[in-house]
């Protein structure tokens, strides 16, 4: 009889090394995600006009199923982690770059006008005043890409075993032993809830000039 | 119409620092927001741009730091064409002041004052150093330094607002309607804070408004201006009030500008008198010499000359005078120090028609009565007229 952790060999990791790979698998693509998003927001919120396209665009590329994805990309980038990563990074762009925009856009007009008004360049401006206080929603933006990636990583499994804690799903049926799909979905569901709870704490971190509205 | 030239006599300030001439901002769906203005912005004194929403003067501000650019004509700052300077320089020269304040809420209070001096390049402790000192100069408590703006009521954050367009102690100071968003006694706070503020340091100030009355007290120079962006009137506030150029600047002024005119009036003029003016400590004769049929009433003050209230000479009794019997006195006026207008609201608010003139420790000065005051007021009129005729 084989224990809760004991993970079956053919997945060549152990319970501790499946979290590894999962967190990676799933937090790399947000972080490339927000690496591109930043600078299609900043242009979304200068040109005015491209914001509604780049929407338009974002919110397609959101609705195509994962595994169509994979499907694709297999012919290009094979049964690796990388084909698992790249549609969760689009993902992440595409719940990020309307996140930061309007976390930009709800700066007040008094306070851009002020920094307008003591010198700041359009570049400085947008570092030092628009980001910072855009950072609430921003995290926001980056709490539902980190939970949703966390999440979908599982899918990876169809793909030669790249589902990190997911590939537990498929191996509880093989060598029925139900206890692995428990310990999957246990283990993914908190992992994404503690990841969760430290980018709130990050955001209290980031955020000390906001007004506490949970006291 | 007062020539710059005038001005220099009369107000002894002299020079203009911004000149704007023959401006026209025309956006290009054709409206057109400012319309051939053409002012020139007096050195160190405060120039009040008043009028309806929608004359441009808002627009005439922005075009100052370039915040919005001219369609025709020129300005010029300190006699140079601000169109050929950096734009960030220039915008870094004028300290800016916006309603709401426009405060960076990610900052500390003391780090959003010091934010012009990093830009341009100070240092960091030294920044803060020039953040605190100017905390106090707006009467900001220097505990409220680490706090962010969230934590300041809002006439606080105004002050933050003004200390932050003062930080690199830039020669003009623009003002967009800065005061319009907090009650009114905050806003009257403000206001005479900016006035002693500006006794003190002698900037260029340009400020917009929608309130009249704000205008007649703030400004050294009115510009009033009507929709379309067009120039009504710029005269100083006196004349507006007693010289109206035509139909709109008159209707803008409102109803009671010949009250408000007295404000100009100095009461240093007025003839006080003291013989109805008795202490709770005088003696029955004293009161018998005060009992005089021109003066039905007397005032009774502290033994060290507080005003307590008037009563009839006959219900006071020696020695046993009750202040709760004695009729409100109303509000005192300070001698010279306040204006005729100050002395007549004095003389109505009191029961017996007579304004209780103080020093400057709150001491009975004296009383000076309702026709007193109406003589005093119909001689202002007189010099001012006499004078306006001699300027021309």
């Amino acid at each position: 009889m084989s224990g809760f952790f004991d993970i079956p060999s053919d997945l060549q990791h152990s319970w501790l090394g499946l979290i590894g790979l999962h967190l990676r698998e799933a937090l790399l693509p947000v972080l490339a995600g927000l690496v591109l998003a930043l600078p299609i927001a900043q242009l979304c919120v200068r040109f005015r006009w491209l914001y509604p396209p780049v929407l338009w665009v974002t919110t397609v590329l959101y609705a195509i199923p994962s595994l169509a994805f994979f499907v694709v990309l297999i012919d290009y980038t094979g049964q690796t982690e990388l084909t698992v990563m790249i549609p969760l990074a689009v993902y992440s762009l595409v719940i990020l770059v309307p996140a930061i925009v309007d976390g930009v856009r709800s700066v007040p007009q008094e306070t851009l006008a002020a920094a307008t008004a003591m010198g700041f360049g359009p570049l400085r401006r947008y570092v030092q005043v628009q980001l910072p206080i855009a950072v609430p929603a921003i995290i926001a933006g980056l709490r539902v890409a980190v939970v949703s990636s966390i999440s979908l990583v599982s899918v990876g499994t169809l793909i030669g075993n790249q589902g990190a804690l997911g590939n537990l799903l498929a191996d509880s049926m093989f060598y029925h032993r139900p206890e692995l799909a428990v310990n999957s979905v246990v283990t993914t569901a908190v992992l994404a809830i503690v990841i969760d709870a430290l980018l709130v704490g990050l955001r209290h971190l980031l955020t000390p000039w906001m007004e506490d509205t949970a006291k | 119409m007062v020539s710059s030239g005038d001005f220099c006599q009369t107000r002894r300030v002299c020079g203009v620092l911004i000149r704007i001439d023959s401006v026209t901002k025309r956006y290009p769906d054709g409206t057109v927001a400012v319309d051939r203005l053409s002012l020139d912005i007096p050195d160190r004194s405060i120039t009040v741009l008043v009028g309806p929403s929608g004359c441009g003067k808002t627009t005439t501000l922005r075009m100052i730091n370039r915040m919005v650019e001219p369609s025709e004509g020129t300005i010029l700052l300190d006699g140079r064409d601000i169109m050929r300077q950096p734009v960030n320089t220039l915008r870094r020269s004028m300290g800016y002041v916006i309603q709401n304040a426009g405060l960076f809420q990610h900052r500390t209070i003391i780090d959003n004052i010091a934010t012009v001096p990093r830009l341009l390049g100070w240092g960091k402790e030294k920044a803060r150093e020039r953040a605190r000192e100017l905390m106090g100069r707006v009467g900001l408590d220097a505990s409220l330094a680490k706090r962010y703006p969230y934590q300041l009521s809002g006439g606080q954050q105004q002050r933050v607002g003004v200390a932050r367009a003062l930080a690199a102690d830039p020669p003009v100071l623009l003002m967009d309607e800065p005061f319009s968003a907090v009650d009114p006694v905050v806003r009257k706070g403000l206001q005479d804070e900016l006035l002693r503020i500006q006794e003190e340091l002698g900037k260029t100030i340009v400020f917009v408004t929608h309130d009249i009355d704000e205008a007649v007290k703030l400004g050294t120079m009115v510009a009033v201006m009507r929709t379309g962006g067009r120039l009504a009137q710029f005269a100083p506030p006196a004349e507006l009030l007693s010289e109206p150029a035509d139909e709109f600047v008159e209707d803008f002024l409102g109803a009671d500008r010949g009250i408000r005119r007295l404000s100009f009036f100095p009461s240093a003029g007025l003839e006080l008198v003291t013989a109805p003016v008795v202490a709770t400590d005088s003696t029955a004769e004293q009161i018998a010499a005060r009992d005089t049929p021109d003066a039905p009433y007397l005032l009774v003050t502290s033994p060290d000359g507080k005003p307590l209230g008037w009563s009839e000479p006959r219900n006071l009794t020696a020695g046993e005078i009750d202040p709760a019997q004695l009729l409100s006195y109303g509000r005192p006026f300070v001698a010279g120090t306040d204006s005729l207008r100050a002395a007549l609201d004095c003389a109505v608010l009191s029961p017996t028609g007579w304004a209780v003139a103080v020093d400057a420790d709150g001491r009975v000065a004296g009383v000076v009565s309702q026709q007193t005051i109406a003589e005093a007021i119909r001689g202002a009129h007189k010099e001012s007229t006499s004078e306006a005729k001699a300027l021309r």
